[in-house]
């Protein structure tokens, strides 16, 4: 909308009130923040020709809560938290990026169980974010039936989160040197005897959709992003990898126990909707595998460094010995120090590669904690994959970029 | 009495009006219960329970939602062309009745058994896509706008094919009256002769030609919102709501007199009154719709275009040059009395 003033100089402001003219730009769509495809609060300013999309201009900055900033006044430990709301829907593959950092820097490293059960809960959260993804791409495109079914099984992970950290979705589970708390007993089973279920829900999705023709029509050659341009906007995780890029930090600098686990990367070639849908659906059975590896391989043991300057020590030491008590007393206080230092350390987040550039110094708190959101990079090529496409088309590559704004906004 | 009713100007006008009523209650009541149907049903595809508060098993379900859409107020947009914002719904929902006038539900009950039965259909079912033009203009909206031009040239396309299904059932039947399709399907029902394909054709245009999944782009939830209502609250609303369902019906009683033989009993189980055999088929039908709802995504704009015009249209052209050719071939065409 823009306001054009009137040609002959009006006498007084009751005039130019009345003799304001308003031309309405009436091609421009406000697509959001109030909008069902919009994925939270994505703005998106659609100039539009009839059903044609002429520019897209995504606004971001809708859900900044400053998390930065204020991980800049918290202990580290207090800030794994703040990773959890950052892309909301695969919590504990974001403090995985925080933990891993502050363990650089500390120079300690977990025990074998705590990066097995590591390993395990970030494909766990993989498939958890995955399902919430395509369903709701699915949703966007208008199948109606995905998201729902999808729900069912994404409740049955965050039952197995809830048991074992104690919340359904911002679990603060990982802790700088291991995780807060060993597996409940039975757990495992239950995990193993989900994950022989699990594939035949794949399967159902599989049929729904793969084959569907309209649902092949909606997503085959939208949204095209080759590889030099995926590269070039910064593209990383599955959606770099629909456009053929074999580039998977689990692979290329493992992490946690990824080297030692089996597991393929599904690579595509297209980069269109429906590779990075088909990428992420491969992906789903391979976790599969890799948790199930995770179950057979996990050993009893400690989940936590026994250092006591690192982590807290058991509640039963507490009550007997005077050391313990102060441990305990100066970490949930003050927290531990961090020896002066930098880093930048990223994983593979369900989403992509998700980093942290991590500066420390040397107090008990970040000098300066900068997140490599996955989401934003693929937010700003928008503008390229919808360009020239129909208004439903750029909702279908909203859907299959796989938005979070916690994350993209931090 | 009779002469009363039959004689008389005010006895036929009662008459009429009785007629009227007989039709369009249990028409609006199964309007109310296909909603709670397509609740059930679509929660059965999705793995959940739909409604099952209100009443035994959420049966009172309709009756809590229509006093919700009473109760509520009418939020008219500040841009909105008052009138005709308010007579677009008027106009989706009383076409939607009207239609109702031709549809025999037994052999002669129609309210009105005329000799143009299916062009009356036609034209009301045509006419549907006013209601949602104005609708769409009138709300000021670009959202609303979207999708009302989507409608028009929607129901448009799919309207030409659906002509065509009906101009090879009449060559089979040889009159227009509704009456006389369903009496010449006493023997064989057409969706179970060569007229298969069309009927197939036709149930799909059927789904385009009521704005229904996978053909919903006019109000394309994700892409546009609500496209044509997305301004309506309230009763104006409802009235959509209840036109949509209404034609959902009404289509449905259509397709199954064109196709699968209106109130005709299958396998001669007659003791059954024709009623509830046309109800069983608007049933089933009915169950296609929000079947197919639950399974597919939503087409584009460009495609369902694509699909109207470049498959159905040529598809129904071609089966009724055959269907026309073979009857006048084998000297099968229904000589005018």
């Amino acid at each position: 909308m823009s306001v054009v003033e009137p040609i002959d100089l009006p006498q007084s402001e009751a005039d130019v009130a009345r003799r304001r003219q308003v031309v309405i730009d009436s091609h421009a769509i406000n697509f959001g923040p109030q909008h069902p495809a919009a994925h939270g609060v994505l703005r998106l300013v659609l100039e539009m020709d009839g059903e044609v999309v002429e520019r897209a201009d995504p606004h971001v900055g809708l859900l900044h809560r400053g998390t930065e900033k204020l991980m800049e006044y918290r202990t580290y430990t207090q800030n794994t938290p703040y990773f959890d709301r950052l892309d909301y829907v695969s919590p504990m593959s974001n403090e995985h990026v925080f933990v891993l950092a502050t363990e650089k820097l500390l120079g300690i490293a977990p025990p074998e169980r705590a990066l097995w059960i590591r390993t395990m809960f970030d494909e766990i959260t993989r498939i958890l974010n995955h399902l919430l993804n395509i369903t709701s791409f699915a949703m966007d495109v208008g199948a109606l039936t995905p998201p729902l079914w999808g729900y069912e099984e994404r409740e049955k992970l965050m039952e197995f989160y809830e048991a074992a950290s104690g919340a359904r979705l911002h679990a603060n589970y990982y802790r700088h040197g291991g995780v807060s708390r060993d597996l409940p007993a039975g757990l495992p089973e239950q995990i193993w005897e989900w994950s022989e279920r699990f594939p035949r829900f794949i399967d159902d999705l599989w049929n729904l959709l793969t084959e569907n023709r309209i649902w092949k029509q909606r997503t085959v050659d939208i949204g095209v992003m080759d590889a030099e341009q995926a590269l070039a906007w910064g593209f990383s995780g599955p959606n770099l990898r629909a456009s053929g890029v074999p580039w998977d930090l689990r692979k290329s600098q493992p992490y946690a126990m990824y080297e030692h686990v089996a597991f393929d990367i599904p690579v595509t070639r297209n980069g269109d909707c429906y590779d990075r849908y088909l990428v992420r659906m491969i992906e789903m059975r391979e976790s599969v595998k890799i948790i199930r590896q995770c179950l057979e391989r996990m050993k009893p043991g400690p989940v936590k460094v026994e250092d006591r300057k690192f982590t807290p020590p058991k509640r039963e030491e507490m009550k007997r010995s005077m050391e313990a008590l102060i441990h305990h007393f100066k970490l949930f206080t003050e927290g531990f120090h961090v020896p002066a230092g930098a880093t930048y350390t990223a994983v593979e987040s369900p989403k992509g590669e998700l980093g942290v550039y991590l500066v420390a110094d040397g107090t008990n708190r970040p000098y300066r904690c900068k997140i490599r959101p996955t989401g934003f990079s693929h937010l700003q090529a928008i503008e390229v994959m919808t360009r020239g496409h129909m208004l439903a088309d750029a909702v279908a590559v909203i859907g299959s970029i796989d938005l979070v704004f916690g994350e993209v906004d931090r | 009495m009779r002469d009363f009713f039959l004689h008389t100007e005010v006895g036929s006008g009662l008459l009429t009006l009785f007629e009227t009523l007989g039709i369009l209650v249990p028409v609006l009541i199964l309007m109310a219960y296909s909603t709670y149907f397509e609740r059930k049903a679509l929660g059965a595809f999705q793995l959940r329970l739909g409604p099952n508060r209100v009443g035994w098993f959420g049966l009172a379900q309709p009756f809590a939602d229509a006093v919700k859409v009473f109760t509520k107020e009418t939020i008219i947009p500040a841009g909105a062309n008052r009138f005709l914002f308010l007579l677009a719904p008027s106009i989706t929902f009383i076409l939607a009745c009207m239609a109702w006038a031709v549809i025999p539900v037994q052999n002669g009950w129609a309210v009105a058994n005329i000799n143009v039965g299916i062009l009356y259909l036609f034209a009301i079912s045509s006419l549907g896509v006013y209601g949602i033009i104005i609708a769409g203009w009138a709300s000021n909206s670009k959202y609303a706008f979207l999708g009302a031009m989507r409608s028009a040239a929607q129901m448009v396309s799919y309207e030409v094919s659906i002509g065509f299904v009906l101009v090879s059932v009449l060559l089979c039947v040889g009159s227009l009256n509704l009456n006389d399709i369903v009496l010449a399907q006493s023997r064989h029902w057409f969706a179970f002769t060569p007229l298969f394909p069309m009927f197939i054709v036709f149930l799909i245009s059927m789904l385009a030609e009521t704005n229904r999944a996978p053909f919903d782009l006019p109000e394309g939830e994700s892409e546009i919102v609500a496209g044509f209502f997305v301004e309506y609250s309230a009763m104006a609303f409802a009235l959509f709501y209840l036109g949509e369902y209404t034609n959902m019906i009404m289509m449905s009683a259509f397709a199954s007199i064109l196709f699968l033989g209106g109130w005709q009993a299958p396998f001669g189980l007659t003791f059954i009154p024709g009623v509830f055999w046309l109800l069983a088929k608007i049933s089933l039908i009915m169950f296609f719709f929000f079947w197919v709802r639950a399974t597919f995504p939503r087409y584009r704009y460009d495609q369902l275009m694509r699909l109207g015009w470049k498959v159905f249209l040529p598809l129904s052209l071609l089966w009724l040059v055959l269907t026309a050719g073979f009857l006048e071939f084998f000297h099968m065409l229904p000589r005018s009395s």
